[in-house]
């Protein structure tokens, strides 16, 4: 691998995470991802919104936009119709991702549109104080749930497969080997990739949630996952599937519209 | 494919935020935190080359550098 210098702004390094933030194992995988796939950092386009995840933007050495919490995917949208030829990731939060910026997300994945949307999913608010997130789940603590949260939370690989994405998958900051090989399927994939990475936010869901520190957060990622289809789901319904969950071709948004772009000026040139 | 074996650790310590992930679960317990909570490769001998740590540390701190069994450096 060629040095992972070469793809990050090292002026902002030490970076602002905390100390055990899952964040940076994505960060790292992302850029293991890219190196091996080859790809120029002039052809990526990163966008991302507002969270502690969304600042990865500001790290990588690709042409990146930090935007607006929960727009991510908006953003990513005018950039890849006008620039097709680009490759974008857009690396969200899970209040990011699923509040606020639902209804972009899982329009998103109607449309298949050929981008790599990577939700960083630490259960939780981080970077505003560790309010709870539709992903936090019934029965967790966090600081606006002092007495347990009474809020169910998504699933997210079956919200996204229901919405239409073409390529779905799920891994875990513990899995990083995993994860380095999902990346590079997701960044291949001609469509909307959702990769959701479980990943530890030990400040605020690990504390709150008395998970102790971010190694025993891990852990817990090792003990409560299991590939697709394993034995051992079978004998533990409740463990969570890690895996690609789909992977399938179907029309894609940019080269549709280049088509209706063709249908309409036939005969105008 | 020729076997491969550690060349050397470089651990940025300026780096390292001490979050213990790569002491944690390093397969051989090779690495461990210094008494300014830093990481060091206490066993380096006992390394196997696998980069675990390397990929897992959310600090982008740890490179493994291997070279294949019997090269001279
Ligand atoms: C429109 C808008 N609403 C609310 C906020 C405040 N805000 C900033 S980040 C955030 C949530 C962060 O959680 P998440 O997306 O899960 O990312 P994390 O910090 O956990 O990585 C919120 C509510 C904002 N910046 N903009
Ligand atoms: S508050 Fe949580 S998500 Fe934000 S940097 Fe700290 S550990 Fe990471
Ligand atoms: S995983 Fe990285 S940041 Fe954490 S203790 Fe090891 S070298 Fe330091
Ligand atoms: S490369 Fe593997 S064996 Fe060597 S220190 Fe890292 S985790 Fe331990
Ligand atoms: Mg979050």
């Amino acid at each position: 691998m060629a040095s992972v210098k070469e793809y990050i702004r090292e002026r902002f390094f030490p970076h602002i995470w905390c100390p055990g933030c899952g964040h940076g194992t994505v960060l790292k995988s992302l850029i293991t991802a890219v190196d091996q796939l080859g790809l120029s950092k002039n052809d990526i386009v990163m966008v991302s919104g507002i969270g502690c995840s969304s600042r990865i933007a500001g790290y990588v050495d690709f042409h990146t936009l930090h935007t607006l919490h929960g727009r991510a995917l908006a953003f990513a949208t005018g950039v890849k119709l006008s620039k097709p030829q680009l490759r974008v990731m857009v690396p969200m939060g899970d209040g990011d991702a699923l509040a606020i910026g639902g209804n972009h997300f899982i329009h998103a994945a109607r449309r298949n549109i050929a981008m790599t949307a990577i939700v960083m999913n630490n259960r939780i608010y981080g970077m505003t104080g560790g309010q709870f997130s539709p992903l936090s789940g019934y029965g967790k603590a966090a600081t606006t749930a002092p007495y347990g949260n009474i809020d169910h939370d998504f699933d997210v690989v079956q919200l996204a497969k229901a919405a239409g994405a073409s390529f779905v998958a799920r891994t875990t900051t513990y899995h990083a080997p995993q994860m380095v090989e999902i990346l590079k399927q997701a960044f291949t994939h001609k469509g909307f990739a959702v990769v959701e990475i479980l990943t530890q936010c030990p400040t605020y869901f690990g504390r709150k949630n008395k998970m102790g520190e971010a190694p025993d957060m891990l852990e817990w990622f090792k003990e409560n996952t299991t590939p697709i289809g394993s034995q051992a789901k079978q004998k533990n319904p409740s463990l969570i599937e890690r895996g690609v969950f789909v992977a399938e071709e179907k029309a894609e948004y940019c080269t549709e519209y280049e088509k209706v772009v063709e249908r309409a000026m036939k005969g105008r040139e | 494919m020729a076997k491969l074996k550690l060349k050397a650790h470089h651990i940025d310590r300026d780096w390292c935020k001490g979050c213990g992930i790569c002491v944690r679960f390093c397969p051989k317990h090779v690495l461990q935190l210094d008494d300014r909570e830093k990481a060091y490769a206490a066993h380096p001998e006992k390394c196997i080359g696998c980069r675990l740590c390397e990929m897992r540390c959310p600090d982008l701190s740890i490179t493994v550098e291997t070279e294949e069994e019997g090269e001279k450096s």
